[in-house]
């Protein structure tokens, strides 16, 4: 400043003098600013560089962990249904004149009678049809044998059955999934020289599926009912997502439906309409108060409002959505609120001018402007309550449900709380990587949901 | 337009579940279930079995909250929005039983299922562990006869003990394992080292440095013994046959804990498992009475039954008779 000052007065004597000294100081400075900017540049790198490391560290772990759930072991063998076994009479048929009460009650008791067969017996001689046709001769008594394949084979067998009662009596060929301990031991899971105490399948049952893994009849498939299955705690091998799936696409529903409408809502009328006074300046601050409330809060007051007041069904997807919507509205109403205020004036102002009410201004000429920022905001906004899983548990979502749920009212878990449900399953072993294989699904849906939300804000605004 | 009729059919959509809400929940048809994480997996297998046995019945659903906050919810009243049975790794208390009165509930029917060992486990790679309950005791408890060190090495304590830091990962309160370990290990040990007639508050007290109090279930415990191979846990034996490749298990007054000892009664650490039918919500809520039936049935907690492979200890088929018959005959433990 002082040397800007000089030269604008000093003498032209000084001139070069005072260039040059300038220019040494400038030459002086640009190393120093250089460096400077060189540093900033390297730790900006560096900062990027440690993050991706850190999320490389972590897909690549729940990869490599997830992945393997999604092949499991499988015997295939020919299974008999045999008459002796399945001891049934015939499926009931509609007789002419016959209620819709009674046809159902004397179905409901074939089904039972269905229920009570031995599937068992079925399980162990199918096991023992692969061993004979691969020419394996270990002794294996029944128990052992049953323990190779997943209990819930019994009730594949049944509902096939069910389906077609003429198969009783014919041999089918069927792949069946191998239990959740035989399923470790194929994968190596626990060490192979553990002794017999501490090892999870009896010395014969592991023979048996080394011998039947070696012939071929016992290998990997890839397990689809992961997603076609509910939770299962008695079959843990057949244990699957479906359920959760369900839950959380119902409550992902609820969501969309009340939180979008009535958050784009109170932003429209905040923005647009309402007086600018204490009393809204009040209520912006508290939203801006509620986006950062922590989301088990949202389940206290959910448990406490829906539940104990409204009397509204324990671990249901509708009081799931509702606590999630609760804490989605301020997300929506705040993006959506900056949207509408990136409108430029001149937009409302023409309007205006023609003549458009206000009402007109706002939905004919700045709301379409902003679907782009709203939808992506509500995307977001949803996308966020999937992953939610505080709330939920205050809710009775992490109860055990080994149903589909049909309605957003029955009783069901979701995709966050499944992980933590299996988690803390007593088999570790199996469900570590299950638990894994549940967090890649998970991850999957949300990457879906941003990538739908970046598509659609990039197809809306090339057209607006 | 867009959202004008979108928020039209919000505001009724919102207007009709609340509506809706009363009727629903009149209308349950499913078991609903909460309480000890012990419970749980023999509960969950029953559930699920019985959903598949009983086509006419939707599959129950089981929650899980610890001993106490079963009982908690299992007495907030009656009525379809409150659950219908309550699992449990203790019996009930007399301070629940009178909660319970309080809120309406009165017919509260006892079941229990067959019975459970507690197990001391630490880190299979580490050292053998033959524990007495005064071992425990001098090992963790806050309050030691004058002139007995506090120990810090479980060698400390007695030398036929490996040289190995004391740290123990114990069930929080909330559990109900809490009071059989304290009842079975901790007050027999107190009893030992302090004398007789002890004060059970004294007992009860533990240090603060080396003991962690679980909350969550065993799995839990498990991470603290993977993230620090000198912990020793406390377990369900039946958490215990499952995990046997990592767990290594501790003798007690030397006898190794498993179905047999623990059912013979020779393995002093083990309690009945239980749970509690609401006898109010039996002819409203479909179902009950079967699950029960089902529940105490040869196939699930006899010998050699569903629940046996998944670490039950059955009880004797005379005591499963007896449990069946006073739930048939309504005896209810609050009278």
């Amino acid at each position: 400043m002082t040397d800007l000052a000089q030269t604008a007065t000093g003498a032209p004597a000084n001139e070069a003098e005072a260039n040059a000294r300038r220019r040494a100081q400038v030459r002086r400075s640009l190393a120093r600013r250089n460096r400077a900017e060189t540093r900033f540049k390297m730790l900006g790198l560096g900062s990027v560089l440690a993050a991706m490391a850190f999320v490389a560290i972590l897909f690549g772990n729940i990869l490599s962990n997830g992945l393997p759930a999604f092949w499991q072991f499988t015997l295939e063998t020919e299974i008999t249904f045999d008459p002796e076994v399945i001891n049934v009479p015939d499926r009931p048929v509609r007789q002419a004149g016959q209620s819709d009460a009674d046809y159902q009650a004397e179905m409901l008791g074939w089904q039972r009678r269905l229920a009570m067969v031995n599937w068992n017996r079925l399980l162990i001689a199918g096991v023992e049809s692969a061993m004979a046709e691969d020419g394996v001769t270990t002794e294996i008594d029944a128990r052992s044998a049953q323990s190779i394949i997943d209990s819930g084979a019994r009730f594949v067998l049944r509902d096939m059955v069910i389906a077609d009662p003429s198969i009783i009596g014919q041999t089918r060929r069927l792949n069946l999934l191998l239990s959740a301990d035989g399923d470790n031991w194929a994968k190596e899971k626990l060490s192979r020289n553990l002794p017999d105490e501490r090892q999870q399948l009896s010395r014969p049952a592991r023979d048996v599926i080394d011998a039947l893994m070696e012939s071929g009849s016992v290998h990997r498939s890839f397990a689809w009912h992961i997603f076609t299955n509910v939770d299962s705690r008695s079959s843990p091998a057949s244990a699957g997502l479906a359920g959760a799936f369900m839950g959380s696409f119902y409550m992902m529903l609820v969501v969309l439906l009340l939180a979008v409408p009535i958050g784009v809502a109170s932003a429209i009328y905040l923005e647009e309409f309402a007086p600018k006074n204490r009393v809204t300046d009040l209520i912006e601050v508290n939203i801006n108060n509620l986006a950062a409330v922590p989301s088990i809060v949202f389940g206290l007051l959910g448990a406490a409002v829906f539940i104990n007041i409204f009397h509204l069904p324990l671990s249901a997807p509708l009081v799931g959505g509702l606590v999630l919507t609760l804490m989605t509205l301020p997300t929506v109403i705040i993006a959506t609120r900056s949207s509408l205020r990136a409108v430029p004036p001149s937009l409302r102002q023409a309007a205006l001018g023609i003549g458009a009410s206000k009402t007109q201004m706002v939905f004919h000429h700045v709301l379409p402007v902003t679907y782009p920022g709203i939808l992506t905001a509500s995307i977001l906004g949803v996308a966020q309550a999937l992953g939610e899983t505080a709330p939920l548990l205050l809710i009775g979502m992490n109860a055990f449900v080994a149903n589909i749920p049909a309605t957003p009212l029955d009783q069901s878990a979701a995709l966050p709380v499944q992980i933590y449900l299996w988690q803390g399953n007593e088999n570790r072993n199996f469900f570590e990587e299950r638990t894994f294989a549940a967090i890649i699904v998970l991850l999957a849906l949300m990457i879906l949901l941003n990538a739908l939300a970046i598509w659609l804000r990039s197809r809306l605004e090339r057209k607006a | 337009m867009f959202a004008k009729t979108t928020s039209r059919i919000a505001i009724a959509a919102a207007a009709g579940m609340l509506l809706a809400a009363p009727a629903v929940a009149q209308s349950r048809t499913n078991l609903q279930i909460a309480g000890s994480s012990t419970v749980l997996p023999f509960a969950s297998i029953v559930a699920e079995e019985f959903g598949q046995a009983f086509p006419e019945f939707d599959t129950p659903v089981v929650a899980s909250g610890g001993s106490s906050g079963g009982l908690r919810q299992f007495c907030a009243g009656v009525g379809a929005e409150t659950i219908d049975i309550a699992n449990a790794s203790r019996p009930i208390k007399t301070s629940e039983i009178e909660a319970c009165a309080a809120a309406g509930v009165t017919d509260i029917r006892e079941i229990r299922i067959g019975y459970d060992g507690i197990v001391f486990a630490s880190s299979a790679d580490g050292a053998e562990f033959a524990l007495e309950p005064r071992f425990v005791y001098q090992a963790i408890a806050a309050n030691l006869p004058e002139g007995m060190a506090q120990p810090t090495m479980w060698s400390d304590i007695d030398p036929s003990l490996p040289e190995q830091r004391i740290v123990m990962a114990i069930p929080a309160s909330n559990h109900g394992t809490r009071e059989v370990f304290e009842e079975k290990v901790i007050f027999p040990g107190c009893e030992a080292v302090m004398g007789e007639d002890t004060d059970h508050e004294v007992c009860g007290e533990l240090r603060q440095d080396n003991v962690t109090e679980i909350a969550g279930d065993y799995t839990e415990t498990l991470a603290r013994l993977a993230a620090d191979t000198d912990t020793m846990g406390v377990f369900g034996l039946s958490f215990y046959e499952q995990n046997t490749d990592t767990l290594r298990v501790a003798t007690m007054e030397g006898v190794t804990p498993s179905l047999e000892t623990v059912a013979s009664g020779e393995y002093p650490v083990s309690r009945p498992l239980f749970f509690y039918v609401k006898g109010e919500h039996i002819g409203v809520i479909p179902g009950i009475e079967e699950y029960v039936q089902f529940f105490m049935s040869d196939m699930m907690t006899g010998m050699g039954g569903r629940l046996e492979e998944a670490g039950l200890i059955p009880a004797p088929d005379a005591e499963r008779a007896e449990v069946l018959e006073n739930f048939t005959n309504g005896v209810s433990v609050a009278q």
